[in-house]
């Protein structure tokens, strides 16, 4: 199977998410439950069709086997990579081969967790690096803070040009419903936020909320006979040098500048091509370094590239346009809701903040302290 | 712990053992000339001739944080040893500095055992 031979050949034919922002009296697998649920019957399929199940989550070992005995299930294929949160850009790649081999003819691909109301702080299972503990790193922020002070010493990156990722979350978010992160915010604002890990302040964090998200896939001729609009997959890909920020080659370049290229060299497309653009947002560096290695602007000029509204609800780029990791949702691992938001694009079922003629949608995922990144690109059947 | 007993034990373990016994050590690969850290059983290129070398001790912030906790600020830096390898430390001495500041390294006993940290330099650490 060559790499472009797997261009269109599966579509999310259901997507769901499910308590977004705060679930007291919930379980993170009750919310993935409630969203697998939703996104089965969007596609219009019993949950009794489904056969391969893709799982990853902050708080299950196991988390293919939790979801299955959970749903009543009995897949016929199941993978739990476990990437952080570009598990489920890496999952949409793995479904696909794994629907075009014949393994399984419905994949779920879900995730669900109860971190805000379950206590307010990131949950991880992530084990700790015995080198770097006698340092006291409070990872994830130190890991991003770190790269954040390599990018402003080499390319004169400035705390404004956060400020303005995390301004134009805000902007996204203000125009979305579901986003947690709603109402006015400043510059002022977010510049006299509380220092947390300089150069990063609370501001420059992504929240910390619960949610949950499923969607299902089908092979692409099957598609077509289910009732829903289908959201193609185009193409993926994933590129991971490191686990601790320690080894991470050159702190401004992620390997997004590898995945990135795998994933529109398979999609047959090129920046210019992408409507929607959604970065995982973890902390405000990572967006500049994403629309860096992403290809939308060079090396060292996504400080300046994001300046004066340009990624903001009316700007030349639409990025993150559910309000982002910053101020829609970030449960832990959000790569699925950046796949969320891209079907609710395509579908045009955006609302307030639709794109006009959003067919093709970048997710690009990041999992770890900038550690795997993986890419996916999703379309309409008029952009196939 | 004599140097054949550290030779028995896994290259974290012998890190460790060097530390305690007040050596700042890292690992070169005899064949190719690598250096290796955080201590492992391979270099990149997969040489497994490593041996235990005294690291020369100097080098250069490559990056740093401050850690702004309630209970009290401390720096987390990568320092970029003059061998070519990276490493995660701090600067007990200082609240901050600047990144491609030149540094020197020095053994620190705290309560939870002996660790590798680094003070400013002047030039002649060069």
């Amino acid at each position: 199977m060559s790499m472009d031979s797997m261009r269109g050949k599966s579509a999310i034919v259901g997507m769901a998410t499910a308590g977004v922002g705060e679930a007291p009296g919930f379980s993170a697998m009750e919310l993935l439950g409630q969203a697998a649920v939703k996104a089965v019957n969007d596609a219009g399929l019993k949950l009794q069709d489904i056969d391969g199940v893709f799982a990853a989550t902050s708080s299950h070992a196991f988390p293919t086997m939790s979801v299955v005995e959970y749903l009543g299930l009995k897949p016929r294929f199941f993978d739990g990579t476990n990437v952080g949160g570009s598990s489920f850009e890496m999952h949409l790649l793995q479904a696909t081969l794994a629907l075009e081999a014949g393994l399984c003819d419905a994949a779920l691909v879900c995730y669900g967790s109860n971190q805000r109301t379950a206590g307010g702080r990131l949950v991880s299972m992530s084990e700790p690096q015995w080198h770097e503990t006698p340092y006291k790193p409070r990872h994830p922020i130190t890991a991003y803070a770190l790269a954040t002070s390599r990018h402003m010493a080499e390319f004169g990156t400035r705390r404004e040009d956060l400020a303005d990722v995390a301004l134009a979350a805000r902007g996204w978010a203000n125009l979305n419903p579901e986003a947690f992160a709603r109402g006015p915010l400043s510059k002022d604002e977010v510049l006299s936020a509380r220092m947390i890990s300089d150069p990063l302040t609370k501001s420059d964090c992504c929240l910390v909320t619960d949610g949950a998200a499923a969607c299902v896939l089908v092979r692409a001729d099957r598609a077509k006979d289910l009732p829903g609009k289908p959201v193609y997959f185009m193409g993926a890909g994933g590129a991971n040098y490191h686990r601790s920020i320690v080894a991470m080659p050159d702190l401004t370049t992620t390997a997004a500048a590898e995945s990135g290229p795998r994933a529109m060299e398979m999609a047959g497309v090129s920046q210019k091509d992408i409507d929607v653009v959604m970065l995982y947002d973890a902390f405000t560096i990572n967006t500049i370094l994403f629309l860096e290695d992403l290809g939308f602007c060079p090396k060292g000029e996504g400080g300046r590239f994001v300046r004066d509204g340009r990624i903001a609800p009316g700007g030349e780029l639409a990025v993150n346009t559910n309000g982002g990791g910053l101020s829609c949702v970030h449960p832990g691992m959000y790569g699925l809701f950046l796949i969320a938001e891209a079907v609710a694009q395509i579908r045009g079922e955006a609302g307030e903040r639709q794109q006009q003629d959003c067919n093709i949608a970048l997710c690009h995922g990041n999992g770890g302290t900038l550690s795997s990144q993986c890419t996916a690109i999703l379309c309409s059947e008029a952009a196939l | 712990m004599t140097e054949t007993d550290i030779s028995k034990l896994g290259p974290q373990a012998a890190y460790e053992a060097y530390l305690a016994a007040g050596r700042f050590m890292i690992q070169r690969a005899a064949s190719t000339g690598e250096y290796v850290f955080w201590p492992k059983v391979t270099s990149p290129t997969g040489a497994t001739d490593l041996e235990w070398v005294e690291a020369r001790g100097t080098g250069t912030i490559y990056a740093i944080t401050v850690n702004r906790a309630r209970s009290g600020a401390y720096n987390v830096a990568l320092v970029e040893l003059d061998e070519g390898v990276r490493m995660m430390s701090t600067l007990p001495g200082v609240e901050t500095a600047e990144i491609g500041a030149r540094v020197r390294a020095r053994i620190e006993d705290t309560e939870e055992g002996p660790r590798v940290v680094f003070d400013l330099a002047g030039e002649d650490a060069a």
